[in-house]
């Protein structure tokens, strides 16, 4: 075999390992889901943010609008404060959206659900303003500028995950106590 | 008494001598290493016979792995209504485990036995005492180059293997059991990390690929020069590099995975 074919063989197979290594890192793992650095924070505050980790997906209307960017705990409040990272052509979020953190599926992954709120509008304010004070207020007059969530900005409406644990133990409870007064009620039939 | 005393002295002393000579050795590949830039004509020559002929070895049992591990998996994970998950079973599997450890079984079948029977070869027929003669040093001559060539060879032998075996996986999951094939990609790409995942298996099978090598230029330049000596160093090479890749492989998982 010449120096030649030996050369091109090689060529070729270091050319395939890099070719394999390439779409292992682009098809198979997470690389392409990743989001550029495009993007804007919202912070969303939890009571309870368990399961959820960083780089969780961060949907509205099942679709993927971007991912938690960091989780932390203030210690003031004593709650979870969520960092979202938002795809930055999704810029039109009304301000009152409101975040929950659901479960795929009954076993799977947490993620964070956006549920589009209502944009508190600056019309309705006046409106509501006027109201108050009694006096006419002509919709016309004014022009309505509808608020957006932006970078630095929090979601208001927020409910943390949910614990199975949690909610089996409050069923549980609920289910004994009234089974307790069940048996108290019939006890006090029986001794009347 | 005293017989037996020492021939168990005896023994340990002479695997103890055997890994200082193996680790001498090793010292002397990787400081000759720079000897070979001027001379990367014989480092491809050697990732020919090491890397380029075991690449039909490791696609055939790259493919197969694969397809075995799909029709498995989707019979486990059809129990539990989870098929969606076939994806990244078969990805996480290949890419963290299988595919770095039966590559470099594999590997130390095909291409290091090779290596150990063709340098035991040269010491019993003396051409390495020829090139000694001749000032050459025979370390930096005809081991280094091969070290260097199963180093290079094995990731990216693994990750073919590994890659093969994804698409292997997608024919039998995707083709004949009918999983869907979004879900397939795309929980796959939601699980496998690309540093967690592929970076630490490639990581392991730069390990592995240092280690084979290694045992197979040892044994080989270490060989009794008879052809029982030289058929035995083979047989060595074999068992000892899988062997070392079986343990070391437990040990970068608890390194890696174990937290």
């Amino acid at each position: 075999m010449t120096t030649r074919t030996t050369e091109i063989w090689v060529g070729l197979f270091v050319a395939g390992g890099l070719a394999a290594l390439f779409m292992l890192a682009m098809q198979v793992s997470n690389l392409s889901t990743y989001t550029d650095d495009e993007g804007f924070d919202v912070e969303a505050r939890f009571e309870d943010a368990s399961g959820l980790k960083v780089r969780s997906a961060v949907t509205m209307a099942g679709v993927r609008i971007g991912q938690v960017k960091q989780i932390h705990f203030d210690d003031d409040k004593l709650q979870a404060v969520v960092t979202i990272r938002l795809n930055s052509v999704h810029d039109k979020l009304p301000e009152g959206t409101s975040a929950s953190i659901y479960t795929a599926g009954l076993l799977g992954e947490k993620y964070v659900g956006l549920e589009p709120g209502s944009s508190s509008n600056h019309c309705e304010d006046m409106a509501l303003e006027a109201e108050l004070e009694g006096r006419d207020f002509n919709a016309a007059d004014c022009v309505s500028v509808p608020v957006y969530l932006k970078d630095g900005s929090s979601i208001q409406i927020t409910q943390g995950s949910m614990v199975l644990e949690k909610l089996i133990g409050q069923f549980v409870s609920r289910f004994l106590t009234e089974g307790d007064s069940n048996k108290k009620a019939d006890s006090s039939e029986g001794d009347s | 008494m005293l017989e037996y005393l020492q021939g168990l002295g005896h023994k340990s002393l002479n695997i103890f001598q055997r890994l200082g000579r193996g680790h001498i050795l090793l010292a002397n590949i990787v400081l000759g290493l720079h000897s070979l830039l001027p001379r990367l004509r014989l480092v491809i020559k050697q990732i020919f016979f090491v890397g380029v002929l075991s690449l039909v070895i490791i696609l055939v049992s790259g493919l197969f792995v694969g397809m075995v591990l799909g029709l498995q998996m989707y019979n486990t994970l059809v129990d539990f209504g989870a098929e969606e998950s076939l994806g990244v079973v078969v990805a996480l599997s290949l890419v963290r485990e299988l595919g770095p450890v039966v590559s470099a079984l594999l590997f130390a079948g095909r291409a290091g036995s090779a290596l150990t029977a063709e340098i035991g070869l040269m010491k019993a027929t003396e051409q390495l005492s020829a090139m000694e003669m001749m000032a050459v040093d025979p370390i930096r001559r005809v081991l280094a180059p091969r070290f260097l060539a199963g180093t290079i060879s094995m990731p990216l032998l693994a990750a073919i293997f590994s890659a093969v075996g994804v698409l292997g996986g997608y024919f039998v999951g995707v083709g004949l059991l009918g999983v869907d094939e979004g879900a397939y990609w795309s929980q796959m790409q939601a699980n496998v990390d690309l540093y967690d995942d592929i970076y630490n298996g490639v990581i392991k099978s730069v390990v592995f690929g240092i280690v084979v090598t290694w045992i197979a230029v040892f044994e080989g330049y270490d060989a009794i020069p008879t052809s029982e000596g030289v058929s035995r160093a083979t047989t060595r090479t074999v068992v000892h590099s899988s062997l070392a890749v079986l343990g070391l492989d437990f040990v970068l998982t608890a390194l890696m995975f174990g937290e």
